[in-house]
């Protein structure tokens, strides 16, 4: 079939880099992660519908150095996807549509995304106590 | 004309997104309950980090856990897929690629959501 002569979107290249297309692309890549990060959440389920050896083989696995990776990565994922789709929630409402505030909340969210993943992870490894 | 739709139903679906705005709406209705059901479930998940099978399978077993799990995890897969089946829709275009990777992604979403409940009521139901 012959292409459509349509207009093309512009390549990345010749984009000035800015804030609210580093949000908009990794609200994508975050969102591509946590499609697989659901298939954690399943193995996980499925391991404790199996039986106590299947949920701590799926324990040990979440506790090996690969497991601990993918964890802290699908944690800001989900955290900055969180953030980030809140936002477009709010804009979707009509709130924060000015430039400067989109610039301003789109910081906010890179921001407030690292901040919250560091607390989290802060509670995993020090949380044992309380 | 031997066609009995009006004219506005036979334009319907016919724009870019093909479906309309179901898709862009339920996409906006999932994402709420996942901000709300996300939090119960990190929240749920940090404070079984420590504890072994019997504190997970008690949490799980609770009805309303379960209920909250279910709903978490159908809205996720509903959304999970929502979301690829726009990034394809930009992406991909070749035209039968497109429509064989749309259905495999619906079908993977919807075993995944009901692989995720048949796993919760198995531990609810106490098999």
């Amino acid at each position: 079939m012959e292409p459509t002569p349509r207009p093309l979107s512009p390549h990345l290249g010749i984009y000035r880099w800015q804030v609210q297309m580093v949000t908009s692309i990794l609200h994508r890549l975050t969102g591509i992660a946590l499609v697989f990060g659901s298939l954690m959440v399943l193995a996980g389920l499925f391991a404790l519908a199996m039986g106590e050896t299947s949920y701590t083989a799926f324990q040990h696995f979440s506790a090996s150095p690969l497991g601990l990776i993918l964890l802290v990565g699908w944690t800001w994922s989900l955290v900055f996807h969180a953030c980030n789709g809140l936002r477009h929630l709010l804009q979707a409402a009509g709130v924060g549509f000015a430039t400067v505030v989109f610039i301003r909340n789109s910081w906010l969210v890179i921001f407030v995304s690292l901040v919250l993943t560091i607390l989290i992870w802060a509670w995993v490894i020090f949380g044992g106590a309380l | 004309m031997n066609d009995l739709r009006t004219p506005l139903a036979r334009v319907h679906g016919l724009g870019s997104a093909r479906d309309g705005m179901r898709p862009w709406w339920m996409q906006r209705l999932t994402a709420v309950a996942l901000l709300l059901l996300g939090i119960w479930f990190v929240v749920s998940v940090l404070l079984l980090l420590r504890s072994g099978y019997v504190a997970a399978h008690l949490m799980l077993a609770d009805p309303l856990n379960a209920v909250l799990m279910i709903a978490f995890t159908t809205a996720l897969f509903w959304h999970a897929q929502i979301g690829m089946q726009v990034i394809i829709e930009d992406y991909v275009s070749t035209r039968w690629l497109e429509v064989v990777l749309q259905v495999l992604v619906r079908f993977l979403a919807v075993l995944g959501a009901l692989a995720s409940a048949v796993a919760v009521l198995r531990v609810a139901l106490g098999y």
